[in-house]
C-alpha cells in the first residue's frame, strides 16, 4: 500500500492490522487503560454516570415529571436504546444521536430549555443512558428515512479534508494498528462515547472527538450536533455494528 | 463540581480485610503557571483525605500538586466491629466532602 506523503511522515511505521475487520475500541488501548475501563470503582467515567442517574431522578419544575416519571428505572426502560442511535425521528423526520433525542424530551416533554451540547447534565445522562446497554452489540438502522443520512455519512468517511488532504478511511481503514503522535490508531468507532479522556481530565461526546480529528487534520470542525458528524455517526455506528457498547469508555 | 464515588462491600466477617476504593470528581488543579490571558492560574487540590472507623482514623493521606484529575485512592481495614466508615476529600477552598458508609460486621 503506497501512504500518502503528509500521512507517512506522521506515522510512526509498524505492520498495518489487516484492514478488512473492524475492532472494537478497547482492542487497541494499553493494558492499564483497558483494566481502568473495565474497573468500575476506578474508572472515573463512572462519576458522570452517576450525576447522570441524578439527573434522571431529578422534577425539574414543580408540574413537570423527572425522566424517571415517565421512563421508570433506566436499567429496564433504556436497555438498548443506546445500540439503536443515531436513528430518525419519525415526526420531523430528522437524524437525532442520544443527545438530541434526550434534548428532545428535556424541551417537548418537560417544557425546559435545553440542557445544551456538552453541558455537564448531557453528558451526565447520556452516559447514563449509553452505559444501560454496555456490551450490547450495535444495531442502527440506515434503510428507508436513513438511507440518504448514511449515504452523506459513508461519502464524507472516504472523502480526503483538510490541509493535510486526508480522509478518515486513510487513518481508520488503512492504517489501523499504527502508532501516531502516542496513540495507537484504531478502527474510529463511536462505541466508547461519551468517553472519559485523559487529555480531557473529563468525559466528553463523540462529536468533541470528531472535533479532535477534524483539527488534526487541519479541516473543518463542525458545530456540536451538526448535520455533517450526525451522518458521520450514523455511518461510524454502522460499520460497527455486532460491536459492543463501550460506553463510558476509557480514552487517551 | 465535587464529588466521589466509593466501592465497599456491606458486610464482612470480624477479622476480615476489607478493601474501600475511591475516585473523587477533581480537577486536580496544579496551577502556577499563566494562562492564555497571562493571568496566574489559582492552585486547586485536594490536599488531604481522611478515613475514620468507629471514630477512629484508619487512613489518612496528603496530596500533591503532581496528582492528576480525579484521583483514585484505595486503602484497607481490618472489619472489627459494625460501625461507620467516614471519608473526607478537603481542598484549597477548604470545602470538606463527606462519604459515609455503615460496614456490617458478623460473628
Ligand atoms: C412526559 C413524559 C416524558 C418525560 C418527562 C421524558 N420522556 Fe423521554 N420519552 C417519552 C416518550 C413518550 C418517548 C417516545 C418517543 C417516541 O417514540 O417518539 C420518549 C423517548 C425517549 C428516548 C428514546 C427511547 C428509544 O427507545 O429510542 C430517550 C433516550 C428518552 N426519552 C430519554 C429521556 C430523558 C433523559 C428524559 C429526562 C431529561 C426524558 N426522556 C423525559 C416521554 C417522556
Ligand atoms: C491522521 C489520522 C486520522 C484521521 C484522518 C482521522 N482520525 Fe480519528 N483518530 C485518530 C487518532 C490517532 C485517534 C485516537 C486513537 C484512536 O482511538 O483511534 C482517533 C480517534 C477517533 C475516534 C475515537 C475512537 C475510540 O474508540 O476512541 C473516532 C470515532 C474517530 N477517530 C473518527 C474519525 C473520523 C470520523 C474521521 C474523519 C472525519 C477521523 N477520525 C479522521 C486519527 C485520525
Amino acid at each position: 500500500m503506497r501512504l500518502p506523503a503528509s500521512l507517512a511522515a506522521l506515522l510512526l511505521i509498524l505492520p498495518a492490522a489487516t484492514a478488512a475487520e473492524i475492532r472494537p475500541g478497547r482492542d487497541f488501548l494499553s493494558p492499564e487503560l483497558r483494566a481502568l475501563q473495565e474497573d468500575e470503582a476506578r474508572h472515573p467515567g463512572m462519576l458522570w454516570v452517576e450525576q447522570g442517574e441524578e439527573v434522571w431522578r431529578r422534577t425539574p419544575a414543580l408540574d413537570k415529571p423527572s425522566c424517571a416519571g415517565c421512563h421508570g428505572d433506566a436499567a429496564g426502560t433504556m436497555r438498548g436504546v443506546a445500540t439503536r442511535y443515531p436513528m430518525v425521528d419519525r415526526a420531523s423526520g430528522r437524524l437525532l444521536n442520544l443527545e438530541l433525542r434526550i434534548e428532545q424530551c428535556r424541551m417537548e416533554r418537560q417544557g425546559q430549555p435545553a440542557f445544551g451540547y456538552e453541558s455537564p447534565e448531557l453528558l451526565a445522562l447520556t452516559a447514563y443512558i449509553a452505559y444501560q446497554s454496555r456490551s450490547l452489540p450495535m444495531t442502527v438502522r440506515i434503510d428507508g428515512a436513513a438511507a440518504p443520512f448514511f449515504d452523506a455519512g459513508r461519502a464524507f468517511f472516504h472523502e480526503r479534508q483538510g490541509q493535510l488532504n486526508l480522509a478518515c478511511s486513510q487513518c481508520h481503514d488503512d492504517n489501523a494498528g499504527r502508532r501516531l503522535r502516542g496513540d495507537v490508531i484504531s478502527n474510529g468507532v463511536g462505541t466508547g462515547f461519551p468517553a472519559y479522556r485523559l487529555e480531557w481530565n473529563a468525559v466528553g461526546s463523540l462529536h468533541r472527538r470528531l472535533r479532535a480529528c477534524s483539527l488534526g487534520v487541519r479541516a473543518v470542525q463542525f458545530d456540536y450536533g451538526s448535520p455533517d458528524y450526525l451522518n458521520l455517526e450514523l455511518y461510524l455506528a454502522w460499520r460497527a455494528r455486532g460491536l459492543p457498547m463501550e460506553a463510558p469508555a476509557v480514552r487517551r | 463540581m465535587f464529588n466521589a464515588r466509593v466501592t465497599m462491600k456491606p458486610e464482612a466477617a470480624k477479622g476480615e480485610i476489607v478493601e474501600i476504593r475511591t475516585v473523587a470528581r477533581h480537577p486536580m488543579e496544579r496551577g502556577n503557571y499563566p494562562d492564555a490571558a497571562g493571568r496566574m492560574v489559582p492552585r486547586m487540590i485536594i490536599h488531604s483525605f481522611r478515613a475514620t472507623y468507629g471514630g477512629e482514623e484508619i487512613f489518612r493521606m496528603e496530596l500533591g500538586p503532581g496528582v492528576s484529575a480525579n484521583p483514585y485512592i484505595a486503602f484497607t481495614t481490618v472489619a472489627t466491629e459494625t460501625g461507620d466508615i467516614v471519608l473526607e476529600w478537603t481542598d484549597d477552598s477548604g470545602f470538606t466532602l463527606t462519604r459515609t458508609l455503615r460496614l456490617t460486621v458478623a460473628g
